[in-house]
């Protein structure tokens, strides 16, 4: 067996794990357009900012390649699939033989057309190594730091600078911050926090035309900037995918073991979708855990395994300048509120079922909510007055615990 | 692989295991040193306190664990079947917190998370079981 990845991120090493589990021997390769060892890309803020040394930003320790026999080829952009003689071709024209192939090529930072964009000598994206590296090599005690999005990469953009500079305006198109995974209560609350830092904020507002070094929004304000950072959201690599015939949606489609509609080919993370519970539709959860939920389950498919992944929901654990959130689900239904000093926590119901919630500040032991939704634990299974209060294993009925703090089998 | 559990009929709520976890994570040679004030201690292992039943929760180690497979930063592994925190890795977003099914990864907002070790750099057995009073938590071997 021959076994290709191409990616080198959070779905490909979860595949390698995943491969390893079942085949200690055959023969893996990685394709990495980037030259490094495998790092995080959640940890580009934190390196940024000096809390992760270049050492630590690894997500694996140095030897993993060869702990897992892998030949790595970093530095390698593969450019087609030939699917008939089972070969990926790269850059430079050679050719890669595999048995089962894993698409991992994540995704990447979308930027629209603006207007004089391109006469922006300091501008940047924010999800890869070199990007942190890039705008550190150009970032200066008060740098004026403009960040287009409100979203989690733009804020930890943010903080990634904070250490050098307290110049930073964030302008969104929203009319709020971090839309994607907090509602009104829960931005507001997270927007103050920001504010009391120094970040300020322009929202329901976006750039209209740049020239180097000022940005003219489209209510007429006029902003300066040394540095700018572009974080408006992300779109999944899925070309080599559609253009070798598989099928692809919004992110490449696949099933519980992420196998394409080409038995030989699977492909995990970013690019492609995942069937969200919470909601009980397909989606593109562009989340860590789930990159590697997928990655590994693929894994064990392609070295014959029959493990699946069928409890995708959205989930984020985030914190911005000591203000943690965890937020999972959907947050359509009905809904309870609790709102303390600093704390903020929403739990949210429909169908008879948790379907999502929220916890700013407070977030201890939320994970416990997260598999009331994922695993579909009706309400009433549940002990109703204590639901909202906080999680809690006291939560479950007496059989359910026993069984759950007697077993240790989780699963994904 | 043996673990800890909880018999729920024995338990008293008692809290000493909180106590003696706090005391085997301080680093101190003395239960008074560890907490006369200066000392941050974190239990690893929480009570849940009902009407009339009581039970100690920790780190399951389990064998699929969701909060190793989520961790963003490589600082969760498993060794022999042990889930333990590289404290040197962990950059403390708490995707751990959001993933335990069990509510068994602390914040003391501290750096780093803190989580039941089974007391592995020690010897004998964990220190919350052989605190029991009542034999209420076992560190026992199941199928």
């Amino acid at each position: 067996m021959n076994y290709l990845i191409i990616g080198n991120s959070t779905a490909a090493i979860g595949a390698v794990e995943g491969i390893r589990r079942l085949d200690t021997t055959s023969s893996i390769t990685i394709l990495s357009d980037e030259t490094y060892h495998t790092y995080s890309r959640p940890l580009i803020s934190y390196w940024l900012e000096g809390k992760v040394s270049d050492e630590k930003i690894f997500y694996r320790p140095q030897d993993f390649y060869s702990a897992n026999k892998c030949n790595v080829l970093l530095g390698k952009k593969a450019v087609k699939i030939d699917r008939s003689e089972g070969e990926v071709i790269l850059e430079d024209g050679s050719a890669v033989a595999y048995d089962k192939l894993l698409i991992a090529t994540g995704s990447r930072p979308f930027v629209p057309l603006m207007e004089g964009l391109d006469t922006v000598s300091n501008k940047f994206t924010f999800m890869k190594y070199d990007d942190a590296k890039a705008v550190k090599a150009v970032l200066k005690p008060d740098s004026k730091v403009l960040i287009i999005g409100a979203g989690l990469i733009g804020l930890k953009a943010a903080e990634g600078v904070y250490k050098m500079t307290k110049d930073i305006t964030v302008v969104d198109l929203a009319d709020r911050i971090l839309p994607s995974i907090l509602d009104n209560e829960g931005s507001n609350i997270v927007q103050k926090h920001l504010e009391t830092k120094g970040v300020r904020f322009i929202l329901s507002d976006k750039a209209a035309k740049f020239t180097d070094g000022t940005a003219i929004l489209e209510s007429g304000t006029a902003l300066d900037f040394d540095i700018l950072i572009i974080a408006i959201g992300v779109r999944p690599n899925t070309e080599l995918a559609s253009e070798c015939g598989l099928e692809v949606n919004k992110g490449i489609i696949v099933d519980s073991t992420c196998k394409t509609s080409d038995a030989s080919i699977y492909a995990a993370g970013d690019c492609t979708e995942s069937f969200d519970v919470s909601t009980g539709t397909e989606k593109i959860l562009a989340l860590l855990p789930n990159a590697y939920m997928q990655g590994e389950v693929a894994g064990l498919a392609m070295a014959g395994g029959t493990k699946t992944y069928e409890k995708a929901i959205p989930m984020n654990a985030i914190g911005f300048f000591g203000l943690h959130m965890i937020t999972a689900g959907s947050y359509d239904g009905d809904a309870t509120s609790i709102q303390t000093e600093g704390n903020y926590k929403k739990l949210v119901l429909k169908d008879g079922l948790v379907k999502g919630y929220i916890m700013i500040g407070d977030v201890a032991r939320a994970g416990i909510y997260t598999s009331i939704i994922k695993e579909q634990i009706p309400v009433p299974d549940l002990d109703s007055e204590l639901l909202a209060s906080k999680p809690q294993m006291m939560l479950f009925s007496k059989s359910r615990r026993l069984q759950n703090l007697g077993g240790v089998n989780v699963g994904n | 692989m043996k673990r800890v559990y909880v018999n729920e009929d024995w338990c008293l709520g008692c809290h000493l295991c909180e106590y003696h976890c706090s005391f085997a994570n301080s680093g101190k040679s003395d239960m008074v040193k560890a907490f006369n004030g200066n000392t941050k201690t974190t239990p690893r292992i929480v009570i849940e306190e009902g009407d009339d039943i009581n039970f100690a929760v920790q780190c399951r180690h389990c064998d699929e664990p969701l909060c190793v497979k989520g961790c963003i930063a490589g600082a969760l592994t498993v060794t022999d079947g042990v889930i333990t925190i590289d404290d040197t890795r962990c950059v403390g977003c708490y995707t751990c917190v959001l993933s335990c099914p069990f509510g068994c990864i602390v914040t003391d907002n501290e750096k780093v998370i803190k989580k039941c070790d089974l007391c592995i750099s020690r010897t004998g057995e964990p220190a919350c079981v052989k605190g029991c009073p009542n034999a209420a938590i076992v560190f026992e071997e199941r199928g």
